[in-house]
């Protein structure tokens, strides 16, 4: 009787733990739902900003973080999944790699701001990019890259050791055996890596903040060396500068609400592509 | 009928950093006879039929002194294109692994990575190894349905087949009945046995019996060392090393 005892208030502390965490959640979501959408309407959505920010619209913020998302993405996949494809399947286990292994993870621990500063030194001013979509999109692709690599070595140390013994063992190069083999099998993994960092991409504000945002602009951007307004960032200046805090605490919930759902709009993109990948690499094509 | 040697084992030492794992023996492997290697976990029977398509390579910090001959070519040797190697000298594993994907592309993968682009012939050669593999008349119906819902016997199958249609002249069996039930087993058994009239076959078992029925040639190996090596008759019969006989009766192992 005793241990039945202990293993229902074991359950019950779980449960416990898991009403909170969906509670927090809930609250969150109810919030930002519940202000921003008053601020809602296909105006909103379509229109530039009037008024000192008042009125009108969002649309080239929104076109802006998406400038800024895919840019990072663009720049960052290829070149996280070539460093994690080296690390884990060429270079011999040796002390140097060791070594950059853990420089790539303590790279995802420097916080985002230091990116920010990173980037203003070396995009905006030393290679002249300016207050730019370029700079901005480097430096948020720079920023995730290690999430990238570690997830993506993570989906690649998860393929069965079989599978690549397999392959070279019919005559199949190591190249082959990555391309044919190794990667397919990697791939559902390594878009969960992925769809990870564009939600962390999509948010960010401190990287941002002096290498691709402004504050305040009419116009939609033209080139990648057209500074832009962004979603987080938006949110940001609307509740820190300019003069009708009511009006633009209202827009700023609207912000973050387009922002939530534009980021979980991405995230199921790819999770149903992840499963389409899962089944089709299961049952053949 | 004059036995012709097709794989040479020259004083060999192998070493998984320090540790000496073959101790430096020799070995003839005769063309279109099974070769059965026994002896206790841990004597080195894997990693001597590893060495023969050259599977150590990925194992880090290993070493290897002595040579391997394939048909008069060393194949450790820096001329020798170790990609061939393993296209000549197949190799079926202890744990079925096809890949995740269909029965037609497991088997027609090898043929891609080796240059066989044409559909037709493709299909042709994939048909061809599925029958000579006695999987056809089980899979036909479901060649584009995911290897992996296959059976562990017809899994096994499944990559003696993608073996097979990379025409290898030399098949490695490694443990490959280890996974499987004894109807499995006896299927793979039954197929070693035909397909040694056109291959040169090792296998590494740990069933006594499975050897004996088998292989024309049975290594007996300890700790390293090459105890004794003959027909696998004399040798389950009148074995010559007092460390042989223990072992087939079960006295140690």
């Amino acid at each position: 009787m005793d241990k039945k005892i202990k293993q229902n208030l074991g359950f019950l502390l779980l449960l416990i733990c898991i009403l909170t965490t969906i509670f927090f959640l809930g609250i969150i979501l109810y919030f930002i739902v519940a202000r921003g959408i008053r601020i809602l309407s296909w105006e909103f959505l379509t229109q530039v900003p009037r008024k000192a920010m008042t009125a009108g619209g969002i649309a080239p913020v929104i076109v802006g973080t998406f400038y800024l998302t895919s840019g990072a993405m663009i720049f960052s996949i290829p070149l996280g999944l070539a460093c994690a494809v080296y690390l884990s399947e060429y270079s011999p286990k040796s002390f140097i790699v060791n070594i950059i292994r853990i420089s790539i993870n303590n790279l995802a621990g420097v916080p985002s701001v230091v990116f920010g500063l990173f980037g203003l030194a070396v995009f905006v001013k030393y290679l002249g990019f300016g207050v730019s979509i370029l700079s901005g999109s480097l430096t948020l692709g720079i920023m995730v890259l290690p999430s990238i690599i570690s997830a993506a070595q993570e989906a690649l140390m998860a393929v069965p050791q079989s599978y690549r013994e397999a392959s070279l063992a019919l005559g199949a190069t190591l190249w082959e055996t990555i391309r044919k083999v190794v990667l397919p099998s990697a791939l559902p993994g390594i878009l969960t890596g992925v769809i990870l960092s564009i939600g962390r991409v999509a948010g960010e504000t401190a990287p941002i903040m002096f290498t691709a945002a402004t504050f305040y602009t009419r116009r939609y951007p033209n080139s990648v060396f057209s500074e832009v307004m962004a979603l987080p960032y938006h949110i940001y200046a609307l509740m820190t500068e300019g003069v009708h805090p009511e009006e633009q605490t209202s827009i700023a919930y609207g912000c973050a609400l387009i922002l939530l759902i534009l980021v979980l709009t991405m995230s199921v993109l790819a999770i149903i592509l992840r499963q389409r990948q899962r089944s089709q690499s299961y049952y053949g094509t | 009928m004059a036995l012709k040697t097709k794989i040479q084992v020259k004083d060999i030492h192998f070493y998984y950093g320090k540790t000496e794992v073959l101790k430096g023996f020799d070995m003839d492997i005769y063309e279109n006879k099974v070769t059965a290697v026994i002896g206790p976990s841990g004597c080195g029977k894997s990693t001597l039929i590893r060495m023969f398509n050259r599977m150590n390579d990925l194992i880090p910090k290993t070493r290897l002194e002595g040579s391997i001959i394939l048909d008069n070519e060393d194949i450790n040797s820096m001329k020798t294109d170790v990609v061939e190697i393993r296209r000549r000298v197949g190799m079926v594993f202890q744990k079925p692994n096809p890949f995740p994907k269909s029965i037609f592309d497991n088997i027609s993968y090898g043929l891609e990575v080796n240059g066989i682009k044409d559909r037709r012939k493709k299909e042709e050669i994939v048909i061809q190894s599925l029958k000579k593999a006695a999987l056809w008349e089980e899979v036909k119906a479901r060649l584009n349905e995911s290897a992996l819902g296959l059976s562990g016997g017809q899994q096994q199958r499944i990559c003696i087949a993608r073996c097979l249609a990379v025409e290898p002249e030399v098949l490695l069996f490694d443990e490959p009945c280890a996974s499987l039930d004894p109807i499995s087993t006896q299927k793979i058994e039954e197929l070693i046995l035909e397909l040694k009239k056109e291959y040169t076959i090792v296998i590494v078992t740990h069933n006594m019996q499975q050897a004996a029925r088998v292989s024309d040639y049975t290594a007996f190996l300890y700790l390293g060392k090459l105890i004794e090596y003959g027909e696998t008759e004399q040798i389950f019969t009148v074995p010559k090393n007092k460390l042989t006989e223990a072992y087939l009766t079960g006295k140690f192992g």
